[in-house]
């Protein structure tokens, strides 16, 4: 492959790149879920709570996926495509944190 | 929609989209990755949002606030599902060698945005003057 040069590093940096988008995209579901736990505990219910706590766990659920990948990009000079149930699983994450805000909103 | 259905379970299967064509240069398939964590950003921007106009505009009507609220919501949820569904069909054009699919999507996105922000405009103003 001629982009590839003979380091083994690719010259285009695409899994820096891609691992630093997994970091922005982290960062952006830590602003989602610091404003959820937010609105959780300005409610002041112990529904509220409950949803609190889930939407941590949600963040850690997300956090969990993306420590993955970023350890799979950065091991790997040529790293294998991102797999589908990963992909899912973040997304779940996000709309799970959309149905706890509809939740709390309604 | 049908097409939905089968790509759904595309999501959980990995097995299955390794299963045709061939594998695609390493590199598109990083950028096809990286394009589904934007839109993935996006959904996590809308569906904060939604908890920002419930948090930071108490003032609102009720019906205004969980309206807006709501709709910001929806739209963070269609724009992740539509994320990974995009992903997965990328990466098997990609594998197939076809054209990457076309989208109506972002220009729909585009206007549910441009509506909500008027929306919020005419809610601030009206909100102030009453």
């Amino acid at each position: 492959m001629g982009g590839v040069s003979t380091g083994g590093r690719d010259p285009g940096l695409q899994p820096e790149r891609t691992r630093l988008a997994w970091r922005r995209t982290t960062l952006s579901s830590t602003v989602a879920a610091v404003l959820a736990v937010k609105t959780a505990l300005h409610a002041g219910t112990s529904a509220g709570f409950v949803v609190c706590a889930l939407c941590c766990a949600l963040w850690l659920g997300f956090l969990w996926v993306a420590h993955h990948r970023i350890r799979a990009l950065t091991t790997s000079p040529r790293p294998a495509a991102l797999a589908p149930r990963h992909a899912t699983a973040a997304v779940l994450c996000a709309v799970a944190m959309a149905v706890c805000a509809a939740v709390l909103v309604v | 929609m049908i097409e939905f259905v089968r790509n759904l379970r595309l999501w959980f299967a990995p097995e299955q989209v390794r299963q045709e064509g061939s594998t695609p240069d390493y590199r598109f398939s990083l950028a096809n990755e990286r394009t589904f964590l934007a839109w993935l950003r996006t959904a996590l921007a809308l569906i904060g949002g939604g908890f920002a106009v419930d948090q930071f505009l108490p003032d609102l009507r009720w019906a205004w606030r969980v309206g807006l609220a709501l709709a910001l919501l929806g739209a963070g949820v269609l724009c992740s599902l539509r994320a990974v569904n995009h992903w997965v069909r990328c990466e098997q054009a990609m594998r197939r060698g076809e054209d990457l699919p076309a989208s109506r999507f972002p220009a729909v996105l585009s206007l549910v945005v441009a509506v909500v922000a008027v929306a919020m405009v005419v809610v601030v103003l009206v909100g102030w003057a009453g």
